[in-house]
């Protein structure tokens, strides 16, 4: 179960795509470049680097063990010939640099090929050492670590557009650390009641502006989203916006509130929208509005009234991620039974899609499939009773630029590429 | 992976349910399934505590929906009635599958009626309009000898429970605010506190109430049984701490 992932994240040229796992591991792959023979054969991913993120910790004074899961995973926009990511688990974040190496010195005068002193009574002329090419080694390296900063649980990480300042956020608390510092964070949210009894609400999920580098946006268990501007005060706790969509009274039961959870929220790539999931829903949200979503998607709406029973196994505390494509057109989020879905904001149409191997061979072209809820039923539906809860889509990604998309199904990784619509629409 | 053989639509549909108050047969069934939601959610606190590092968000969703339902017994005055229909039934209307657990906690919930008993004994006689109230008093005489069975029950399992719950404790308290002074602190006085910041604390979140839980368990027992307790009185006091905390009243 150590295999399990737990994080999925393209890059921002979509070259790389990053996994992290519940045993602290992550596992970097590298989009092949096209080959000038088949210029309709889009490249492939393969594993680029594999290294330990993060490894199991024990808190001496709670008594408690602290997971090496790793949590979430951002790229830093790229600034040179290496790479780096931010990968945090449920307390520290670390800063790590990947780096090629496709060469070496050879010819030194003082050490041999392996590196041994010479005896410098054999060392009769001088030579210049040169760069002879090698195979390609990656090497990754932690220049940051930014701990202590945490006494809840680590749930989101977000690179500002400034490039210099990342924020780190938990179930109560949100932190602004610059990306040189380690020793110190400011906090700029908390909604840590003074008695905790008093606590009926937690940070769910925050993510910064693409492009103003002063807000900020993060969501509660509560179901609403708060957007903070860090220019009107230093400590956040008051909101520049607060998006809240009222309750339906006629859907109204014990559990609307902890189906209303939003458990991510994305600004699009335009700044203009927030995409949210709920445990039913995903809504998109214009930040010029704050009574209600512009648009609201069902992504499962037959377990509606399978509540009762999605509470006892706790299926209905899932976190599912949801994320755009490039263009904002599409958005897609996972579910149930290794099912994801996909939502066209313009055409307003959906479909259901299966990330297994038995839907999946190489070069096969994806079935739509349905799940049916009573009444007539068609050839390979599924009923809703046949759902498999174990098997459930938490994380995906989408190539920022192109049709591909990163699907995480337990343990395993599905890359699905639309070869026919390779441009964004 | 769902349940099979429920004899009642899962009671999600409150639109059935709402208006049919007249129906002596439908208050039952959305009463028993509320009964049901609120014991499977306390034991799941309860679980909350025996794992490592309990989920904050998931705790607080939980307690939230434990805070909906109490309040709305209370507002329906049907508090004590649930208590006396739930002692009848067995737990074949129960979701949760764990009998220890799921036992324990109906105990609890029961034991913490009691001393409210008086406090919505009235309210509830002198609700007219319901008919069930003929029902009441009928059951009124069964809950006493019925209590006594349960009591000696939950003395039985306290022991075998008692490793498991001492250990929770263990764990609850060393995530405990220890801040507001009460019978809790007495029970753990031994333990030196010196070293906890309020922030380092996890969530002992419902602070007071979730050792509310857990010393109901441990310490609770009804005036009936003969165990010599010499805190009974306190425990009392403390359950009905606990009721007005949970009902925020």
């Amino acid at each position: 179960s150590a295999d399990i992932i737990s994080t999925v994240e393209f890059n921002h040229t979509g070259e790389l795509l990053a996994t992290g796992d519940k045993g602290g591991r992550v596992v970097i792959f590298q989009r092949e470049p096209e080959s000038k023979n088949e210029p309709y054969n889009q490249g492939e991913y393969n594993v680029y680097s594999t290294f330990q993120s993060h490894e199991p910790e024990f808190d001496y004074l709670k008594s408690l063990e602290i997971e090496e899961k790793i949590n979430k995973i951002k790229w830093l926009p790229q600034q040179n010939a290496a790479h780096s990511l931010l990968s945090t688990n449920d307390k520290t974040i670390k800063l790590w640099k990947i780096t090629e190496r496709d060469k070496r010195p050879e010819g030194y005068n003082l050490k041999d090929e392996e590196g041994k002193l010479k005896d410098l009574s054999t060392v009769t002329s001088l030579q210049v050492p040169v760069l002879k090419p090698m195979d390609l080694m990656v090497e990754v390296t932690p220049r940051r670590i930014f701990a202590n900063g945490h006494t809840y649980h680590v749930n989101s990480i977000s690179v500002n557009s400034d490039c210099e300042t990342y924020m780190s956020a938990d179930d109560l608390r949100i932190n602004l650390w610059h990306l040189a510092i380690t020793d110190r964070s400011f906090n700029i949210v908390d909604i840590k009641p003074a008695n905790m009894e008093d606590l009926t609400e937690v940070i769910t999920a925050s993510e910064f502006h693409p492009h103003h580098c002063n807000l900020f946006v993060y969501s509660s268990s509560k179901g609403s989203l708060r957007l903070c501007d860090m220019r009107a005060s230093a400590l956040c706790d008051k909101h520049s916006k607060l998006y809240e969509e009222p309750e339906d009274p006629s859907n109204r039961s014990f559990f609307s509130e902890i189906i209303s959870s939003v458990s991510d929220v994305k600004f699009s790539h335009s700044g203009r929208y927030m995409l949210t999931r709920d445990y039913l829903t995903v809504k998109v949200w214009d930040l010029n509005m704050e009574t209600k979503p512009v648009e609201t998607y069902q992504v499962h709406d037959y377990l509606r009234s399978k509540l009762c029973s999605l509470y006892e196994n706790d299926c209905i505390f899932d976190k599912f991620e949801c994320a755009w494509n490039g263009s904002d057109s599409v958005i897609m989020t996972g579910a149930y039974n290794n099912f994801f879905r996909m939502f066209d904001r313009n055409t307003k149409r959906d479909v259901t899609l299966e990330a297994s191997r038995e839907s999946s061979k190489p070069r096969a072209i994806l079935k739509p499939r349905r799940v049916c809820v009573g009444g007539k039923r068609r050839k390979d539906d599924i009923s809703v009773d046949s759902l498999d809860f174990t098997k459930k889509i938490l994380h995906t990604a989408w190539h920022p630029t192109e049709n591909i998309i990163a699907i995480a199904a337990t343990n395993n990784l599905y890359i699905f590429q639309d070869k026919v619509n390779s441009e964004m629409h | 992976m769902f349940v099979r053989g429920l004899k009642r639509k899962c009671f999600d549909g409150e639109e059935d349910i709402e208006g049919t108050l007249a129906g002596i047969k439908a208050i039952p069934s959305y009463n028993l399934q509320r009964q049901s939601l609120l014991d499977m959610s306390l034991v799941k606190l309860q679980l909350c505590h025996m794992l490592v590092e309990p989920n904050l968000c998931r705790s607080v969703l939980i307690a939230n929906t434990v805070r909906q339902i109490q309040e709305e017994m209370t507002q329906d005055g049907t508090w004590q009635m649930i208590n006396t229909q739930s002692t009848g039934q067995a737990s074949l209307d129960r979701l949760v599958s764990t009998d220890i657990l799921c036992r324990s906690s109906r105990e609890q919930a029961e034991g913490k009626h009691v001393p409210g008993y008086s406090t919505f004994n009235k309210d509830f006689e002198g609700d007219q309009a319901r008919d069930s109230s003929e029902t009441m008093s009928t059951a009124f005489s069964v809950q006493a000898p019925r209590n006594l069975q349960s009591n000696v029950w939950e003395m039985e399992t306290s022991q075998e429970n008692k490793g498991n719950f001492q250990k929770s404790l263990d764990q609850i308290f060393e995530t405990l605010e220890n801040k507001s002074p009460n019978s809790v602190e007495d029970l753990f006085s031994e333990v030196d506190n010196s070293y906890y910041d309020l922030d380092t604390m996890l969530t002992g979140m419902m602070g007071n109430t979730k050792m509310g839980h857990c010393d109901g368990l441990e310490t609770f027992s009804s005036p009936t049984t003969t165990t010599s307790n010499s805190n009974c009185k306190s425990d009392l006091n403390e359950l009905d701490h606990i009721v007005e905390i949970l009902v925020e009243s």
